[in-house]
């Protein structure tokens, strides 16, 4: 069934936020053409205010009733427009972090910004898309853009060769998502989120449909799961985490799991709804396998990047875990957890990116020898973050493993939660080796802080956000419990 | 004022070491007095939890309760019964010793180094007097933080070694009280502390619930097999690291059983009392005689420690067996022997790592065999140390011996067994500890750098002159702390026998 494309312009409020990025990235592409050298920081003060007036709104459309426009390719809800105001947050503040980044490394051109907020696009598009098509087509906006992203060092080979590996098996992840999508389409006949839903859930589905259906919800959990970088389809993280420029890095642990989440509750939670008996073991295996493989192979990193990756892997088997419970709350908790761990990944690749500067990466553990002696402020806000993403109370992480925990003891599964906890004191010991470098090692080299002030001043904001949203996570809780 | 004294003891030092923070390693001297002086208003309000505590009430006194993650409910509850209230005071007395004892030694980052401290005793405090489950996990858990600085930035020259060991082994301990934590709110919808002494809960739920705090609380306590970690910590840390460790953090592994094991899961204590009787008497028997062979001084005191402890778990698991219903006095006995042997293990083990700290700042040596002959160049020093070390040893008339006396009273009801061996330990506990004066401090002089050795001064005379007053208190006349704990013991001695099936 198709409908027809109406477009009424009242209707198109809903998507305001999108026409004014897209105009902005439009605009500041050719804009940027004409800058000449000591006018290229215009470009990213131009990209951080289209950022925040998107939020803003973004923000002004939450508490909007639930609408379907275009045709049933895009609906928002409170979920969506939550979840676009987290992106140019967390968007916003990644740029803070990577401006330092490119200019100690002079990697400072204005596409970085364009393709920077095009990948934000096809986030926000993915975080609203209410059909097959539109979800596909947010994702590949997402994923071009990142490959290009990472590939803008393009003189470093390590840099190359991971945009080259994220680029090849991103490519047979989306085609696995494709594949899945056109069962389910085959099988469906509609491509629309809420049809898919309605054609799942009706009573009359012979088990020709459900074997169909189940074949397809597969190839979508394989692409969702290679997304999110789950195991078994972890590969690339830890090689694209190290070969990419650290501020890349950042920008891809962080940022888009927001939307990987989203399109997973558009596919499965709201599309598939129905066929969560089947989708929630297969999380459940993926979300241990995640959490075991994240904890151990940490253990043996040197470089902190990789480090960070394989501790991305656990924490996604966190929030896999949140929904493999297969009830409301249990997503509301995967969903603050993502939130949770994207404030912690930011505020860790913020500290190694300020100890950036020309011809030095910071990236290894033993880079951060005697951190706390030269500035224990930010050796402090490490601590922090290494803390939290350990699970430590009173830090958000604790909170988030906490609800995370509760649902799936509440689901009966308490085996499930003692290996979680018992993989979570495993971790804890790599996220020690780099309180311990900081904190009981003397330092080797000097360490000087280059970094202007709005990035040292937004980081020890971020960080402290961990300490205080750990002591009043109330509100947010509610927040994300209040999205389903 | 009279209703927030326990949130302000928990927050005035945490942010007073925030305050001694800013003050910066730079401004030492400052830093030093204004650390003094907090601890030492601490001390002071906390004595107001002693004179207006109502001794004839089990019940929480000093409430607070205000609602804290709704979505949860759980509320930021305060409170304090006659088991807490005064390890809160032992905790806020052994700071003030330990932020003294740490004055002129520090010279590495002073100013950090008793801010940890002070915030390390908001957060004790926190444990001792949170009645919100999750309360009590978010300071239980924090505690270990400011530890693991201590340890790792001033400890010896193993110290990476023992802070992550220490670190990882109750974090890996406490994870599991945390799973039975959620289990039981699942069950019941609250995390009160209080809500959970209610609530009733199968055989089996029961002995998962009991071993899962076994494992939170063995480890703290500690327990053998799970003792392994003290030795390493003690060494490691600097002198002020062991006193909060002896005297305070092993409680809180006593305090759990007190407050989470017994009223929690009374039939699973019952039904696993043999095993942690068995495992108290390894402690106490076992480890004393580890204790014989040791040539470190602190690792001989840390293997003294947890043979003391294993009076703790034995006097509290006794009960049991020595529960008469024509006589309860001696299941009552062992309980509160065991209360009392915590209170009294808080002030000699910190004596102990202080008086080696003495000896450690001048010669940085705990080596037994570095000393010898210590009375010829310092006499006064000999006179504490002397009498500490009979303290340990359970002398009548220091507070070494009340506890003790009163755990093997109990176990005397439970089997006469029992008591012999846990009566062999003042054979041991004597045998280790009077060796050891006897090659550390008497005899001639075999290193010549003992001659060299300065008496203490004034400041550590002070330190040791105040232990020895509370040890002798203590030891004398035990009555007015066995009147503050008496009800509540007996309280929870009625909770640990009340079946929950």
């Amino acid at each position: 069934m198709i409908n027809t494309f109406q477009f009424d312009t009242t209707s198109l409020t809903a998507i305001l936020p999108e026409i004014f990025l897209l105009s902005a990235i439009v605009i500041i592409l050719l804009l940027d053409l004409f800058l000449t050298k000591p006018f290229k920081q215009v470009t990213y003060y131009l990209t951080q205010i289209s950022l925040l007036i998107t939020g803003v709104l973004a923000f002004n459309l939450i508490g909007q009733p639930e609408t379907i426009i275009l045709g049933g390719s895009f609906v928002l809800d409170d979920m969506a427009s939550v979840f676009k105001v987290f992106l140019m947050v967390s968007a916003m503040v990644a740029m803070v972090y990577s401006r330092h980044y490119l200019l100690q490394h002079t990697l400072f051109r204005g596409e970085y910004f364009v393709l920077i907020m095009l990948s934000i696009l096809g986030m926000m598009v993915m975080v609203s898309g209410y059909s097959l098509l539109t979800l596909y087509l947010g994702l590949e906006i997402l994923s071009l853009s990142l490959y290009t992203l990472i590939a803008i060092a393009r003189d470093r080979s390590e840099a190359v060769e991971a945009a080259l590996k994220y680029f090849v098996l991103g490519a047979i992840a989306s085609g696995l998502l494709l594949y899945g999508m056109s069962m389910i389409y085959g099988i469906s006949g509609s491509l629309n989120i809420g049809e898919i839903m309605a054609f799942s859930s009706s009573a009359t589905l012979a088990s020709r449909d459900i074997l169909v259906l189940n074949f397809g919800l597969v190839f979508l959990v394989i692409g969702i799961a290679f997304k999110l970088g789950a195991v078994p389809f972890h590969m690339w993280v830890p090689d694209v985490y190290q070969g990419a420029p650290t501020s890349v890095t950042m920008f891809i642990s962080t940022v888009p799991k927001i939307a990987a989440v989203a399109m997973l509750v558009r596919l499965l939670v709201d599309g598939l709804g129905m066929m969560q008996s089947y989708w929630s073991d297969l999380f459940m295996m993926l979300a241990i396998l995640s959490i075991a493989l994240g904890s151990i192979v940490a253990l043996l990193q040197t470089n902190i990047k990789r480090l960070l990756a394989y501790s991305t892997i656990s924490h996604i088997g966190f929030v896999l875990l949140g929904f493999s419970t297969g009830v409301v709350s249990g997503y509301g908790a995967a969903v603050f957890y993502i939130l949770a761990y994207v404030l912690m990944s930011l505020a860790a690749f913020g500290v190694i990116i300020l100890l950036n500067k020309k011809g030095f990466e910071a990236d290894l553990i033993s880079d951060y020898k005697g951190l706390s002696k030269h500035s224990p402020w930010f050796a402090l806000m490490m601590l922090i973050v290494m803390l939290s993403m350990a699970g430590m109370p009173p830090f958000i992480g604790f909170y988030a493993k906490l609800l995370i925990l509760q649902q799936v003891v509440s689901s009966g599964m308490i085996i499930v939660a003692i290996i979680a906890v018992v993989f979570a004191v495993i971790s804890a010991y790599y996220y020690l080796q780099i309180i311990k470098s900081m904190y009981f090692e003397a330092p080797d080299k000097e360490i000087n802080l280059s970094a202007p002030i709005d990035m040292k001043l937004i980081l020890s904001i971020n960080a402290v956000l961990i300490l205080v949203v750990g002591l009043f996570p109330d509100f947010w809780m509610k927040l994300a419990l209040s999205l389903f | 004022m009279e209703n927030s004294i326990l949130s302000l003891l928990i927050w005035l030092p945490i942010f007073g070491g925030g305050l001694v923070i800013l003050l910066g390693n730079e401004r030492a001297v400052t830093a030093r007095w204004v650390s003094l002086a907090i601890s030492i208003l601490v001390f002071v309000m906390s004595l107001s939890l002693w004179t207006g505590f109502d001794s004839s009430t089990h019940l929480m006194q000093f409430a607070e309760k205000s609602s804290w993650i709704t979505y949860f409910n759980i509320y930021y509850h305060l409170g304090v019964d006659g088991i807490s209230m005064p390890l809160i005071i032992l905790t806020t007395f052994s700071t003030i010793l330990v932020i003294a004892a740490g004055w002129e030694v520090i010279q590495k980052r002073p100013a950090h180094y008793m801010a940890a401290f002070l915030m390390m005793e908001g957060l004790i405090i926190g444990v001792f007097s949170s009645l919100d489950a999750i309360l009590f996990y978010a300071f239980w858990e924090a505690s270990l933080i400011p530890m693991l600085l201590i340890v790792g930035i001033w400890g010896g020259d193993n110290r990476v070694y023992a802070a992550i060991k220490f670190f990882l082994y109750t974090f890996l301990g406490s994870v599991f009280m945390l799973v039975s934590l959620i289990y039981m709110y699942n069950k019941s919808g609250s995390f009160s502390i209080l809500d959970m002494h209610d609530l009733s809960l199968t055989v089996a739920e029961q002995a998962w619930i009991f071993w899962a705090f076994f494992m939170a609380f063995a480890v703290k306590v500690p327990m053998f097999p799970v003792h392994t970690w003290l030795p390493d910590a003690h060494v490691q840390a600097p002198t002020g690291g062991s006193v909060i460790l002896a005297a305070i953090m092993l409680k809180m592994g006593g305090y759990g059983f007190f407050r989470f094991s017994l009223p929690i899961t009374p039939d699973a204590s019952l039904q696993f009392s043999g095993v942690m009787i068995t495992l108290s008497l390894i402690a106490i028997v076992y480890i004393g005689f580890v204790a014989l062979v040791q040539r470190d001084m602190k690792k001989l005191i840390a293997y003294s420690s947890i043979s003391h402890m294993g009076f703790v778990t034995l006097g509290v698991f006794a009960l049991f067996l020595a529960y008469n219903p024509n006589s309860p006095e001696g299941a009552f006995l062992g309980l509160e022997g065991a209360m009392v042997q915590m209170i009294s293990h808080g002030f000699i083990s910190a004596a102990m790592f202080l008086v080696v700290g003495v000896l450690y700042d001048r010669l940085h040596s705990r080596e037994i065999s570095t000393y010898g002959g210590v009375i010829n160049t310092m006499p006064k020093f000999t006179g504490f140390a002397v009498l500490f070390a009979m303290a340990n040893a359970g002398l009548p008339g220091t507070s070494g011996f009340v506890g003790e006396f009163m755990v093997i009273l109990g176990a005397v009801q439970a089997n006469i067994w029992y008591a012999v061996l846990a009566a062999t330990t003042l054979i041991v506990g004597a045998a280790y500890t009077l060796w050891m004066v006897k090659r550390v401090f008497w005899g001639k002089i075999t290193n010549p750098a003992v001659q060299t050795l300065n008496d203490i001064n004034s400041r550590e005379f002070s330190i040791l002159a105040i232990l020895t007053l509370a040890v002798l208190i203590m030891g004398l006349y035990p009555q007015p702390v066995i009147e503050v704990i008496h009800v509540s013991i007996d309280h929870l001695l009625h909770q640990a026998l009340a079946s929950k099936l």
